[in-house]
């Protein structure tokens, strides 16, 4: 099926679900490209709560939830003994 | 329970993957540069601190001490920042390691102990006499003032980790304690839960005095060999 748009310059949501591994293997996986989407990712995220101009707590508070919950999936091993049931 | 107190302080694997340059690099993310005249609130709140905390510890200094600021300011932010995340549940606080505080404590005290053998010989070598001492004494204070001035690094880096692994530590086991007594009797549980309270409110403090103590002393070692 041919689209009007070059897949390449699609993004996500715009892409039908049997071009999708091809629009996944046209991603950039290299150091760059990943540091890229890092980047991306960060800048979408401050513009949106934190560059405002009148931001909140909620913009802060948000990214420490998100490591306090990246902290408790590290040591979920030992502290899946200290659960309280009969049986460990 | 043993073996439980202190697996909060192993260097941090996640599925045998070493995220430990992760959790010390995070705190960067707290801190964005500010780039306009007048910024985002979390910039300019920041900004502020940063400007009241370089005026209050960098005026003592003379022009060539006021070249380390930008080391000094960067030092408290990040030990200050890692202390206080090292606060939320479950994380992990880099300054409980020794290895990460001699890291910290020598090259700076060896920096502003060489700068003053360079720069002020005399003066730097002065140091180790204190005025007016009797004869007969010298040899014996020229012995201790060196050992004071040897044991200056690793005091700097073992007063950050003690302080620090003491009050993890201690919120640990009254937390243990708490959870622990809520069985056996309510009102000593809540007399311990309040205990904790309190605690947690030390350890803010001690979170951000221990920076301020931390920088404050490397400053100071400058301002001797400036």
């Amino acid at each position: 099926m041919a689209s009007v748009v070059p897949l390449k310059e699609k993004k996500l949501m715009d892409v039908k679900l049997g071009e999708l591994p091809s629009w996944i293997l046209m991603r950039d996986f290299t150091p760059k490209g990943i540091a890229g989407a890092f980047r991306r990712g960060y800048y979408r995220y401050y513009n949106k709560y934190v560059n405002v101009k009148k931001g909140g707590v909620a913009g802060i508070s948000m990214v420490l939830a998100a490591y306090v919950l990246f902290n408790y999936c590290r040591c979920y091993k030992e502290l899946k003994h200290e659960r309280l049931r009969k049986y460990h | 329970m043993n073996e439980n107190l202190f697996t909060s302080f192993t260097s941090p694997t996640m599925m045998g993957f070493p995220v430990v340059m992760l959790i010390i690099l995070f705190p960067s993310i707290m801190f964005p540069s500010p780039d306009r005249l007048i910024n985002n609130r979390l910039a300019s709140i920041q900004q502020w601190l940063i400007q009241l905390t370089s005026k209050q510890m960098m005026s003592i200094h003379n022009h060539k001490g006021q070249t380390w600021t930008l080391m000094l300011m960067s030092l408290i932010m990040f030990i200050g920042s890692t202390n206080l995340l090292g606060l939320l549940p479950h994380s992990f606080t880099p300054t409980t390691q020794l290895s990460m505080n001699l890291g910290m404590a020598i090259p700076l005290w060896a920096g502003a102990v060489i700068t003053g053998f360079r720069y002020k010989t005399k003066a730097s070598l002065a140091h180790f006499l204190p005025q007016g001492t009797p004869l007969p004494l010298i040899p014996m204070l020229v012995i201790i003032e060196t050992i004071s001035l040897f044991i200056q690094p690793i005091a700097l880096a073992v007063r950050l980790t003690a302080n620090i692994t003491a009050g993890h530590l201690l919120m640990h086991l009254i937390g243990g304690a708490t959870l622990a007594l809520t069985n056996i009797s309510m009102t000593t549980a809540l007399i311990t839960f309040i205990i904790l309270i309190l605690l947690t409110i030390l350890e803010f403090a001690v979170a951000l005095i221990q920076a301020y103590v931390f920088t404050l002393l490397v400053s100071l070692y400058l301002h001797d060999n400036t």
